[in-house]
């Protein structure tokens, strides 16, 4: 059933300037005077920089200036001496060489072409050190990361006693973002104050690291990121297209443009971290899970300890009284990983959902009864209750629309002609946080809504759900409102992460509404034979851009008359919403997915198609119908790729990626996809937020992976455990 | 990319005598393909030439029953001409099993003879290969060659020819007319135009430099009732094949009068399964036969370290290009 709130939903408020092409992307910014700088990146994983001959690339036509850390001004960052870890990567500031394709020189030109092509004469020498760049010889020196979480209950014990168990290994290659707008920046000084467009997810952040980078007050620079195409986290760090537009900027006195090549999108930024996960996992012959046991190593750099949680999941997505989980990290010298999408979640869930269809098939069990069997009422981990949780009503509607009941347990029973079928399953899960975030609401006399939140859309339609709040909350039509992001100078709100975005900045927009309905209700107070003397505030509600006491028609008041009535152009307030983290911190509070797959396989050359999946989900009120229906689609279309496709390959010889581009490095394109169905089941939560939504972003991705992997097992038979699941493991 | 002077042909004489006059000069139609070279370096023209115009576009049938298609004719045209979608159906799939559409749109038949290989090396300027750069050595051979030549490769080189047109114009005996400097045509046939790269990788097929592919021909054949394209790739389109099939029968009451076989993504060039194409002949036309010409197919290949999977793929794929062939 679909969720009651707002079933007909508006399309994206920002959808037609997409499409026509006003949208403006940071590449697309030019300002007078602007030159284009073009990176130079080493050709070496590690060692040191001892010489940059830029002579040649100099005299080309149109070249400004060719800069690195040998002629640039020094940040005004603390010295931190070689083998200092965390070390943050700064380019163009130091003659080490940490990675390989490292940004490590930047030439400034006229145009684009004529920087690009003096890059491309730009020599440099190297002291070349020894470079590890493969995980499985890099484990064995992993260490543990962060806080080691004690074992719940006797999970050894429990595991060595169980009758039913499963022990494996799974891996997921490095994998990249790829969104379709490249990173990009264009920075300009004027007079000590600096101006970016950055692609950002976040805004403050990005201020924040100016800010410290060149000493300067965050009063003096201004970042602005109105339109995001796509980032998936790759935007959620600034990345040295940011800071070398910014020095380069400084330098040559002029606007300078700094956009990445497809092949610099792969290098000189993170991805998802490679993985090897041990799940061992037990159950008594009725299915009751007696033991988790989940080990994962990731990769880091060199000169970071990044660590995402693979193992968390484990914890609390099933009752079971015996767990232990190990995190490792294990340095790599590549650059450091970033946040992908569902970061940590997917990959953990990858291997502990295809470990539970590993178990279902040795117990005679259905998977998806497999896991109503262990369903956690409440969090396993910590004991609290779920703030709401209608996981179970999400494995029934999307069972049922799926056909699940139909579904033959044996591997290789179902078949289509030639091909054989395969169906799967998996659960998805994340954490639905809230952030403090602020809005500013103006309501004018000429009944329009300008709402001003400096976050940002890389995507999932912020700029509607925004408005859809604001319209439902001050009773306008959506054409009414004008949604305002982008911009350091707007009220701060949080960057655009770990699917919060809804829940942070739109309860914001509410209540700062909420709060413009109230002053309203003041002014109209002011006036002889106000409606609303002495009735409780939380009766008056506002529709038709009107307020009135609930059910009498014969208070309404229109907005318009009461601004005039008390001379007022406008009613215009700042709100900064925090969350009731006393209430929160009682519950867990996630969104859940119950997702399932089918997939169709020739297995003469190990063709797989996905083709069909039913994605069952439970985020709270959705607000935004349309906009949740794209993301939870996107989440399939990403698993797709996760689980088939994606893999970014490194000649660990030469330490390097070698597909980066996307003819190498493959996505799904539309022939890949089949069709997609998305439930959102009703699931009203008063405690994540006043505006009872999760976040949507990550939640569809989650299990995708493994209930395709299951899928492949439940058609040919064959269990893959190392992603992507490609033509050559199958045959 | 490095500066260049463009330069618009007049007629396909001029073309051959400006290309001819300088090894940097380089002829462009679609550009699909050369078009990214340059942007990545790979290549570094000094001097462009824009064919595109000449009138070498039109596809028409030759006296006696064949088709010679214009070197410029879009591939998308080419695949969807009546006689090619008619008589030469299993052109018409490879072409389309190609590229993307907006590719299609725009690539010429000249042009997918042409392109290079999509080889990770060769399109990184920071590795050696031996293609791009002479005497650099050949990094795919001990590393990422799940996509390289199972075989005819060196030890130069194991890149493998990446077209799927090609592979079935070799299978359909297509005989390719270039025109030289001195303005006379010469005929290459087509499993003649590309070579394997022996201590020469840089050289992907015959031609000499500034020679100019004016037309294909397919000559006549009884193939269209039983031809089948078969791609096995890692997506289900804009992917290069890891191994592809073009298989052509003339099967006359269940027996196979004569048979071609042609494999992509297994060598510097389009393969040709001589010994498969012989035993056939003669046979009936069902799966145990087939089976068997699948096994004489990759008798002799060679894997590499990571693409030893390429053998039983290529070999189950010929067996089934060869299977649908004959519609069992």
């Amino acid at each position: 059933m679909i969720n009651e709130f707002f079933q007909d939903g508006p399309s994206r408020v920002d959808g037609r300037a997409k499409v026509t092409g006003t949208a403006t992307y940071v590449a697309e910014h030019r300002f007078p005077n602007m030159a284009y700088g073009y990176l130079v990146q080493s050709t070496i994983a590690r060692g040191r920089i001892l010489e940059i001959d830029a002579a040649e690339a100099e005299k080309q036509p149109g070249v400004v200036k060719v800069l690195s850390h040998l002629n640039l001004q020094k940040l005004a960052l603390p010295e931190r001496p070689a083998g200092t870890i965390p070390r943050p990567f700064y380019a163009l500031t130091s003659p080490d060489v940490l990675f390989n394709a490292q940004p490590i020189a930047v030439v400034v030109a006229d145009t684009f072409e004529q920087a690009r092509f003096a890059a491309s004469l730009v020599k440099v020498k190297y002291e070349q050190a020894p470079h590890q760049t493969d995980l499985e010889k890099a484990v064995s020196s992993a260490f543990t990361s962060g806080r080691e979480q004690a074992d719940r209950g006797t999970p050894a014990e429990a595991f060595a006693a169980s009758e039913f168990k499963v022990e494996a290994e799974y891996t997921i290659p490095i994998e990249h973002h790829n969104a379709m707008e490249p990173h990009a920046t264009v920075a300009n000084w004027t007079d000590g104050k600096l101006t970016v467009y950055d692609k950002t997810q976040g805004i403050q952040g990005t201020t924040g690291y100016l800010a410290s980078a060149f000493g300067i007050d965050r009063s003096n620079i201004r970042v602005l990121s109105p339109f995001v195409g796509g980032a998936f986290g790759a935007a959620l760090r600034p990345g040295p297209n940011l800071i070398v537009a910014a020095m380069a900027s400084r330098e040559v006195k002029r606007p300078v443009k700094v956009v990445y090549s497809r092949r610099q999108l792969a290098t000189a930024h993170g991805y998802r971290p490679e993985s090897i996960q041990t799940l061992k996992i037990s159950a008594n012959k009725d299915g009751k899970l007696t033991s988790i046991i989940h080990e994962a190593v990731h990769n880091t750099s060199a000169h970071e300890n990044f660590s995402e949680s693979l193992v968390g999941v484990s914890r609390n997505l099933y009752s079971c009284p015996n767990v232990r989980t190990v995190a490792k990290i294990a340095r790599t010298d590549l650059q450091t990983p970033l946040w992908m999408r569902a970061p940590g979640m997917v990959s953990g869930a990858w291997a502990l959902e295809s470990a539970l269809d590993e178990l279902s098939y040795k117990l005679k069990i259905d998977p998806m009864q497999l896991r109503l069997i262990n369903y956690a009422e409440t969090d396993p981990e910590s004991g609290r209750p779920f703030s709401s949780k209608e996981l179970r009503e999400c494995y029934k509607q999307a069972a049922e629309r799926f056909g699940w009941s139909k579904r033959k347990p044996e591997p290789r029973s179902m078949r289509d002609g030639k091909l054989l079928v395969g169906w799967g399953m998996a659960t998805g899960t994340w954490p639905a946080s809230q952030a403090p975030a602020s809005a500013r609401v103006t309501l004018n006399l000429d009944g329009t809504v300008r709402v001003e939140s400096g976050t940002t859309d890389i995507g999932p339609g912020t700029y509607t759900t925004m408005t859809i709040i604001a319209a439902r909350t001050m009773g306008v039509q959506i054409e009414k409102v004008t949604f305002v992001l982008g911009d350091s100078e707007l009220p701060p709100s949080p960057g655009q992460g770990g699917s919060t975005t809804t829940s942070s900045v739109g309860t914001a927009v509410q209540e700062a509404c909420e709060l413009v309905l109230k002053q309203l209700v003041e002014h109209a107070n002011k006036m002889e034979g106000s409606p609303f003397v002495g009735v409780d505030p939380e009766t008056v509600v506002a529709e038709d851009a009107a307020i009135l006491v609930k059910g009498k028609p014969e208070t309404k008041r229109k907005f318009a008359d009461i601004l005039r009535q008390n001379n007022l152009q406008n009613v215009s307030l700042l709100h900064r919403s925090t969350p009731d983290q006393g209430r929160r911190s009682r519950y867990t509070i996630a969104s859940h997915a119950a997702q399932f797959v089918e997939v169709k396989v020739d297995e003469e050359i190990g063709r797989v198609r996905v083709t069909r999946a039913v994605q069952g989900t439970a985020a709270g009120r959705i607000v935004n119908p349309k906009g949740a229906h794209s993301q939870e689609m996107g989440g399939v279309v990403w698993g797709v790729g996760m689980a088939l496709m994606e893999k970014t390959e490194i000649d660990h010889k030469l330490g390097r990626i070698m597909n980066p581009n996307l003819a190498g490095y493959h996505v799904p394109v539309n022939a890949d996809i089949g069709e997609i169905e998305t439930i959102f089941v009703v699931e009203v939560d008063e405690i994540v937020n006043p505006l009872g939504a999760k976040g949507l972003g990550e939640l569809g991705l989650v299990g995708i992976p493994a209930a395709i992997a299951n899928a492949v097992f439940h058609a040919t038979g064959k269990r893959v455990r190392d992603l992507p699941i490609t033509p050559d493991k199958l045959i | 990319m490095r500066p260049f002077a463009f330069k618009r042909a007049a007629a396909p004489a001029d073309a051959v005598k400006f290309v001819a006059a300088n090894r940097d000069a380089r002829f462009i139609a679609g550009g699909t393909n050369l078009v990214d070279l340059i942007k990545e370096g790979v290549d570094s023209p000094n001097e462009l030439v824009d064919i595109s115009r000449l009138p070498l576009s039109t596809v028409r049938s030759m006296p006696g029953g064949g088709i010679t298609i214009g070197a410029l004719a879009k591939n998308t045209d080419t695949a969807n001409h009546p006689i090619v979608r008619k008589d030469f159906p299993l052109l018409t799939q490879a072409i389309l099993a190609g590229a993307s559409p907006q590719i299609r749109n725009m690539a010429t038949n000249g042009g997918n003879l042409m392109q290079r290989t999509r080889c990770h090396y060769f399109y990184d300027l920071a590795t050696p290969c031996n293609k791009r750069q002479p005497g650099s050595g050949c990094a795919a051979k001990d590393g990422l060659n799940r996509y390289s030549a199972i075989f005819g490769w060196s030890d130069s080189c194991v890149a493998v020819h990446p077209s799927d047109m090609c592979v079935a114009l070799a299978a359909l005996d297509a005989m390719v007319n270039v025109q030289g400097m001195d303005g006379k045509t010469r005929t290459i046939k087509f499993t003649d135009f590309h070579r394997l790269p022996e201590a020469s990788p840089e050289k992907d097929n015959t031609l000499a430099h500034g020679e100019l592919i004016v037309s294909i021909d397919v000559p006549k054949n009884n193939f269209a009732a039983n031809s089948y394209y078969l791609k096995v790739r890692d997506r289900a389109s804009y992917a290069f094949a890891l191994v592809s099939v073009a298989a052509a029968l003339h099967v006359e009451r269940g027996t196979i009068r004569s048979a071609r076989l042609a494999l992509g993504g297994v060598a510097h060039k389009p393969w040709r399964a001589a010994a498969a194409e012989s035993f056939l002949a003669g046979k009936r036309a069902e799966i145990g036969v087939f089976q068997q010409a699948a096994e004489l197919a990759v008798k002799d290949a060679k894997p590499l370290s990571e693409n030893g999977y390429k053998v039983k793929l290529a070999q189950r794929a010929v067996a089934k290009a060869l299977g649908r062939a004959a519609n069992l």
